[in-house]
């Protein structure tokens, strides 16, 4: 049982992370060739929407919204903070890769102490709250 | 101004996200990952106090980040914001009753440190 939850909440981690990431790319994405939209008008974020990088990074980031709240339904909420901080990473690779960000030294060393807290966080049992008092 | 706009990030950030785990916890564990399952969560965003007022918070921390980078640096409002995550481990271990050991603790203070220096 265990077993099962530990697997099951690596896997559902690995879904809040990447859709954060993926999400917040493709987002950044799309606004870039939608360009600013700073307005009180509902006009241009309608029109903003019907760009597909927006599109994917709306889906993304109600993924993430959904998958997040479900990891809390078992996992402690400061489990859960630690190791999806990991998104930071995987954002940090994408805008290198994909975006050509150059990364300093020092946001390097930043990356590996987040990528080293949240694997020792990872590694404790993530659930250790007692359960809630029914109302009922 | 940018101190008030900093608080008014964190504090609904923080207590959303504690609110939301209460929600989450009261609404139980979700065990498979179908149809019923989502359209059990998106009910109980809509009715469950914890959810909905954890989803408000949430929202006003937002716009204030948005509010606070118009007024400051990047390299100001990430570091402080950063700070997050250390307030949100107490608030963990006093308001949600989680066993912080020496690992989480460690944890926490590595992330936010990490996040510190990626945001430079």
């Amino acid at each position: 049982m265990d077993r099962f939850l530990r697997h099951k909440t690596l896997i559902v981690s690995l879904v809040v992370i990447a859709s954060n990431a993926f999400g917040n790319y493709t987002l950044t994405r799309g606004m870039r060739d939608v360009g600013s939209v700073v307005s009180f008008s509902p006009l241009p974020y309608i029109h903003a929407m019907l760009d597909p990088w927006v599109v994917a990074g709306i889906v993304l980031l109600a993924t993430w919204l959904i998958t997040r709240l479900s990891l809390l339904s078992w996992a402690d909420l400061s489990y859960v903070i630690m190791v999806t901080s990991t998104s930071y990473v995987l954002s940090a690779v994408l805008a290198k890769i994909f975006l050509g960000e150059r990364i300093s030294l020092i946001r390097w060393t930043g990356i590996v102490l987040i990528s080293l807290g949240a694997f020792i966080v990872a590694r404790t049992f993530p659930s250790t709250a007692p359960e809630p008092e029914e109302e009922e | 101004m940018k101190w008030l706009l900093l608080a008014l990030v964190v504090v609904p950030g923080t207590v959303g996200d504690v609110l939301m785990t209460i929600g989450m916890k009261r609404h139980g564990e979700i065990e498979e990952f179908d149809l019923r399952s989502l359209f059990s969560l998106l009910w109980d965003l809509v009715r469950n106090p914890y959810l909905i007022t954890g989803i408000v918070a949430m929202a006003v921390s937002f716009f204030a980040l948005m509010a606070l980078l118009s007024v400051a640096q990047l390299s100001f409002a990430v570091p402080a914001t950063a700070s997050s995550y250390l307030v949100e481990t107490a608030l963990a271990k006093y308001v949600l009753k989680e066993e912080i050991d020496a690992a989480r603790w460690a944890g926490a203070c590595l992330v936010t440190i990490g996040v510190v220096l990626a945001s430079l």
